[in-house]
């Protein structure tokens, strides 16, 4: 019946809400929107999984299980970190524009399970949710560079501390009202810049710190399985739907509504543009268009279309997933000419996708502010390069800082010996695979 | 004409191949066989965690290559597998194991040559 309340003036039924309305001087929830809140919450979280395979399957057989778990224990730790302090951080009032804090949503306490999110008309804790499958993929996301030598202890220490040190501010920065990026009118739909470029940086900042694996780049290092990693991509994209059109909740009342079918459209074509852009540059490069290259081609999509779901046009989401393609595929192929060993391709995929995806966005975007090519110029444009560049920078320094400090303390490799004969055996006491 | 079995690391398989194709002429190709092995030797296989239990699978995961050479070049090749295949300098327990067998006959099934010609 809510439904009714919004652009439907001549409805007959319109009288109902707004008398109800007085009465309660209580908004209502909208069922349909908080269904698709919970819906898209639980379809972000399906992401984790998803990229635990699509990581697990590109690493050797000996470290299978250490790289799945790291997705994995990204769910329990933030998970918890994010109900504890992280949401108070990120969504809380905010403190000139830099950090959010309201002592209420300490472990979500002062959070009546009633209470409205602003003017959306959903519950408050599934914004909360939302918002928190995100902040536990994007460390997640950093662990792929660092895969087959990162001690596992170091890395359990590592995301709590990048979370709520690095995570927390940005999505401040940009997503909540009153954080200074967002009231410049920096556009971020689904985060390019908070999930893709913070996670995408900040995983190349740990290789310096972490180093490359012994094997690389002189040994033959070979994924385990590229079925495990094709099913993971798979998973990705389904639930990259509702990491996207999910994000409607921050910009339009209903959330469940046109914005959020927008997102969805721009986010099936630029995933599909880019996967087969990928396998032709593959294919005409290479002679040979592999499974792999696909997967990579579909993620690369994903993530330059991130920042622009909501605010493109479906023809120009295209030409965001196909450009996606080529940068990531040359930035990919760039990497073994400076040996840094981004294992996974974190920053090649991530960093660089998620920057195109945003200084795209300056380019096509004709809601809410009109891009490049919708006669506004170069002020959106300009505006995304801040975004970048602020995020770039913060996401580095932060995490030399942080790494610099768990490298001296713990320590953020595992030993010779461990690497050689795999961390699954050697630290977690298992093998993904027996006879 | 000898066969030579040897079990090592998984992770010395690219060194001992690269160490293998030194021995030979230029222009040349080494010839062999790889499989994945389980099995132990004097060390007692790997201690593994299921559902709480400590389990300790007497097998530790290994490779094994089978190459047939010629009798010039045995030595060559034991100690171009002797050397790659040491987990650590000064090498330990876990780094495998070297047989050299004689070979009585080889044919290469593509022609039908035998002997030293076919390894």
């Amino acid at each position: 019946m809510f439904d009714s309340l919004v652009g439907a003036t001549t409805d007959t039924l319109s009288c109902v809400p707004i008398t109800l309305a007085a009465d309660a001087a209580a908004p209502l929830i909208d069922s349909g929107s908080t269904a698709w809140m919970l819906m898209s919450s639980a379809m972000v979280l399906l992401m984790v999984p998803g990229l635990a395979l699509f990581y697990g399957g590109m690493v050797r057989r000996k470290n299978v299980l250490t790289t799945m778990l790291h997705s994995f224990v990204a769910m329990a730790i933030i998970g918890l970190q994010w109900v504890l302090i992280g949401y108070c951080l990120a969504f809380g009032t905010s403190w000139h524009g830099l950090i959010g804090w309201n002592p209420d949503y300490l472990a979500f306490n002062g959070i009546s399970h009633t209470a409205l999110y602003g003017d959306k008309h959903v519950p408050e804790l599934v914004f909360a949710m939302f918002q928190g499958k995100f902040a536990i993929i994007t460390p997640a996301l950093i662990a792929g560079a660092v895969a087959e030598r990162i001690s596992f202890r170091a890395y359990v220490i590592f995301i709590v501390l990048w979370s709520t040190f690095v995570y927390c501010p940005l999505a401040h920065w940009v997503w909540a009202s009153g954080g200074w990026l967002f009231e410049k009118g920096v556009l971020d739909f689904a985060g390019g810049t908070v999930v893709h470029i913070a996670s995408g940086v900040s995983a190349l900042a740990l290789v310096l710190l972490v180093g490359n694996r012994r094997d690389y780049p002189d040994g033959a290092i070979m994924p385990n399985s590229l079925v495990l990693t094709l099913t993971g991509a798979g998973l990705l994209w389904f639930g990259w739907f509702g990491f996207n059109a999910g994000s409607a909740v921050a910009v339009e009342t209903p959330v469940a509504g046109s914005t959020a079918v927008l997102a969805f459209t721009t986010t099936q074509t630029a995933a599909a543009a880019a996967a087969l852009v990928w396998m032709l540059l593959e294919w005409n490069h290479t002679g040979k268009p592999t499974s792999l290259g696909v997967a990579s081609g579909i993620v690369a999509g994903l993530v330059a279309i991130t920042p622009a779901a909501g605010h493109v046009k479906p023809v120009w989401a295209i030409v965001i997933g196909a450009v996606g393609s080529v940068v990531c595929y040359f930035a990919v192929q760039l990497k073994a000419r400076h040996r840094k060993d981004d294992s996974l391709d974190a920053f090649g995929v991530h960093g660089v996708g998620g920057m195109w995806g945003a200084i795209a966005t300056g380019i096509f975007c004709f809601i809410p502010a009109a891009g490049l090519i919708n006669g506004g110029g170069f002020r959106q444009i300009g505006l995304q390069l801040l975004g970048v560049g602020v995020t770039v920078a913060f996401a580095f320094v932060m995490t030399i800082i942080i790494g610099s400090i768990v490298k001296a303390t713990v320590g953020l490799r595992v030993t010779d010996a461990q690497e050689r004969d795999g961390l699954d055996i050697t630290i977690h006491g298992e093998r993904g695979y027996h006879l | 004409m000898k066969l030579i079995i040897a079990i090592i690391r998984p992770e010395r398989l690219q060194a001992v191949q690269d160490a293998l194709q030194k021995t030979l002429d230029e222009g040349d190709n080494y010839r062999l066989t790889v499989a994945s092995v389980d099995g132990h030797g004097r060390a007692t296989g790997e201690i593994e965690y299921f559902r709480g239990q400590q389990v300790r699978t007497r097998m530790a995961q290994k490779t094994q290559i089978t190459i047939g050479v010629n009798d010039a070049y045995v030595e060559r090749a034991i100690d171009a597998i002797l050397k790659a295949a040491r987990g650590t300098e000064g090498g330990e327990i876990g780094d495998g194991k070297i047989f050299v067998l004689p070979l009585e006959q080889c044919v290469r099934i593509r022609t039908g040559e035998r002997g030293g010609s076919a390894i």
